[in-house]
């Protein structure tokens, strides 16, 4: 099995985010990590190299910075990365981001394409849907479960309210991977020490030229949401809080 | 003849999901805003009260596109129909609830036709003649306006649950037209079984009057106890985040959420829950929302009724015995 892993670096779940001076982005100024559920699909990818031999190859697309989440994933055991890289990659849509992957797997026949489901940043929740369209391949989204079987794959997905579907798919396919599928791993010190001789193919926007297509959608602006709701922030000492906390669960909700 | 706005429904075993009637809210408000026409369709198999149901809606049209083939849901069965059947009609602008089920082929449907759909939007602007759907972005810690960047028609966007209201999809008469069509065979390459429940699926949360809720920021399995315990006191039962059943400290039943459970208890503590978007819709219709989370910038807070910026470990031990106290003293 060749399986393709999309990742993409992401701000850190608790990092404190800043607009731009434009208010179309946030400030770049932030720690980054792997977006969650795309550490999912490279350990699920892992499991199936693993279970029945083959290739697992990471890509990414993003500026010089998200070289570190392809490092991390060669130490976890991918065998090669590829990067498409440039700075203003961080502002594709969906659709530009998948051509451009599209492009860089032309002539390399994979037998399986994983991402996660979605991203922390955009929540697009679309780069594969659209890849499996660009590749003409069919697809299967939010993906807890994968057996291979004779002609294919057998696939359990997450459906809402707690229901689940199985389904057969043919190879080769798209899959999007939803947290929680599996227990991700660590990377070894071997892994790590491995990892820097493993092949990282860089490519650049010149080298993608005329593949990526202009944007369909544009944020015309970024801002702090308005509040829903008035809410009352309360202060003081752990003691204070506490106290006026009981007073609410007594008063108001009735629970004390 | 005005443009349209087309609203795709969505329906499971010849049922309609409620979601849908939000969508139509929706489409109405922006036809009305911007001179347009509301239009409805529904498609799969056996839809006929379907689209009935849908003809008492405010609407120029219904279209029910009856299709044996598409009977059970698969993404390539949606994208064939829908792509000949909107390719047809060009209208403006279509919406669709943003469901599991849309979020599947929406994008692919979009991509067929040259278009892209804005996902999950919680809401709409009209400035200057320009259309601009809010969703929100980076975990909801920002919203964003976005727009199309063509001048249409086949503009595609998808709302959030509950960021309209279904009771407000105003009531009309609308002619039904019913289309018949077929997918021809070897365009689904899938094949989708029975749709079921994991058995161990117990806990119902939506009876619980109240609830305390754990996320990330309770650390470690073992110190759900804090969080078990300060349940217990008050009467509460216990729910989480998604991540903490991921990582397998609570069961999946526990799970609060677009793909847990969704509830409206009368209390809601979240402790350490930052609120992603997923988590929120599970739980805003919660009548008192209790935040306790250590960073300010959290979501949470937007749909809070009482905040305190703090780390649960700080906060929750003397609440406890502060609890404790009110009760020995109410005895």
């Amino acid at each position: 099995m060749k399986i393709l892993v999309c990742i993409k670096q992401v701000p850190q779940k608790d990092a404190p985010l800043k607009l731009n001076e434009t208010g179309t982005w946030i400030r770049e100024d932030v720690s980054y990590e792997v977006n969650e559920p795309d550490a999912y699909a490279l350990e699920e990818a892992l499991r199936q190299k693993e279970k029945h031999g083959g290739e697992v190859v990471v890509v990414t697309v993003g500026p010089a910075r998200s070289q570190q989440v392809l490092r991390e994933a060669l130490a976890k055991g991918a065998d090669r990365a590829i990067h498409l890289v440039d700075d203003s990659f961080v502002s594709l849509d969906a659709v530009s981001t998948a051509r451009a992957i599209a492009a860089a797997i032309e002539g390399q026949s994979f037998d399986m394409v994983f991402t996660g489901l979605q991203s922390d940043d955009y929540g697009f929740a679309q780069t594969g849907v659209l890849l499996a369209e660009i590749l003409g391949w069919p697809h299967a989204t939010i993906i807890i479960g994968i057996e291979k079987t004779e002609t294919g794959l057998r696939l359990k997905r997450e459906l809402e309210a707690g229901q689940f579907q199985w389904m057969d798919s043919p190879l080769p396919c798209v899959l999007t991977i939803q947290s929680g599928i599996n227990k991700l791993r660590y990377a070894t010190l071997m892994g790590i020490k491995q990892a820097r001789n493993k092949p990282l193919q860089q490519l650049t926007k010149a080298e993608l030229e005329g593949k990526l297509g202009t944007n369909l959608q544009t944020i015309e602006r970024l801002y702090i949401p308005t509040k829903q709701k008035k809410t009352e922030m309360l202060q003081g000492s752990p003691a204070d809080i506490a106290k006026k906390l009981v007073d609410v669960l007594r008063n108001e909700a009735r629970v004390i | 003849m005005p443009e349209t706005i087309l609203v795709v429904v969505e329906q499971h075993q010849s049922k309609l999901n409620r979601v849908s009637l939000e969508t139509i809210a929706a489409a109405q408000a922006i036809a009305k805003e911007t001179g347009r026409q509301v239009e409805i369709a529904v498609l799969g198999h056996d839809i006929a009260a379907i689209a009935e149901e849908l003809a008492s809606k405010n609407a120029a049209k219904v279209y029910a596109i009856e299709c044996p083939q598409l009977a059970a849901y698969t993404s390539d069965g949606y994208v064939h129909v829908l792509k000949e059947f909107l390719g047809g009609k060009q209208p403006k602008l279509v919406l669709m609830p943003h469901t599991y089920q849309v979020r599947d082929f929406a994008p692919r449907l979009a991509l067929a036709l040259g278009k892209t759909v804005i996902p999950d939007a919680i809401g709409y602007k009209y400035e200057n003649g320009k259309l601009l759907f809010t969703r929100q972005m980076f975990q909801g810690k920002f919203a964003a306006d976005v727009s199309f960047s063509d001048a249409g028609p086949l503009w595609m966007a998808t709302f959030q649950n509950a960021a309209f209201r279904a009771d407000m999809a105003e009531a009309g008469t609308a002619p039904v037209e019913t289309l018949h069509v077929t997918v021809p065979d070897g365009v689904i390459r899938v094949q989708p079984h029975e749709i079921f429940k994991e058995a161990k699926q117990s806990v119902d949360l939506s009876q619980s009057e109240s609830i305390v809720a754990v996320g990330r920021g309770i650390k470690e399995q073992k110190n759900l106890a804090i969080a078990e315990e300060l349940a217990k006191l008050i009467g509460a039962d216990i729910a989480a985040s998604r991540p903490i059943c991921d990582a397998g400290w609570l069961p999946l039943d526990r799970q609060v959420g677009s793909s847990g459970q969704t509830i409206a208890p009368k209390l809601y503590i979240a402790l350490g829950i930052s609120g992603a978007i997923q988590h929120i819709v599970g739980m805003k219709g919660s009548r008192l929302i209790i935040a306790i989370n250590k960073d300010a910038e959290a979501p949470i807070f937007e749909i809070a009724d009482i905040g305190v910026v703090a780390n649960l470990f700080d906060i929750v031990p003397p609440l406890m015995e502060e609890i404790k106290k009110a009760k020995a003293a109410a005895n």
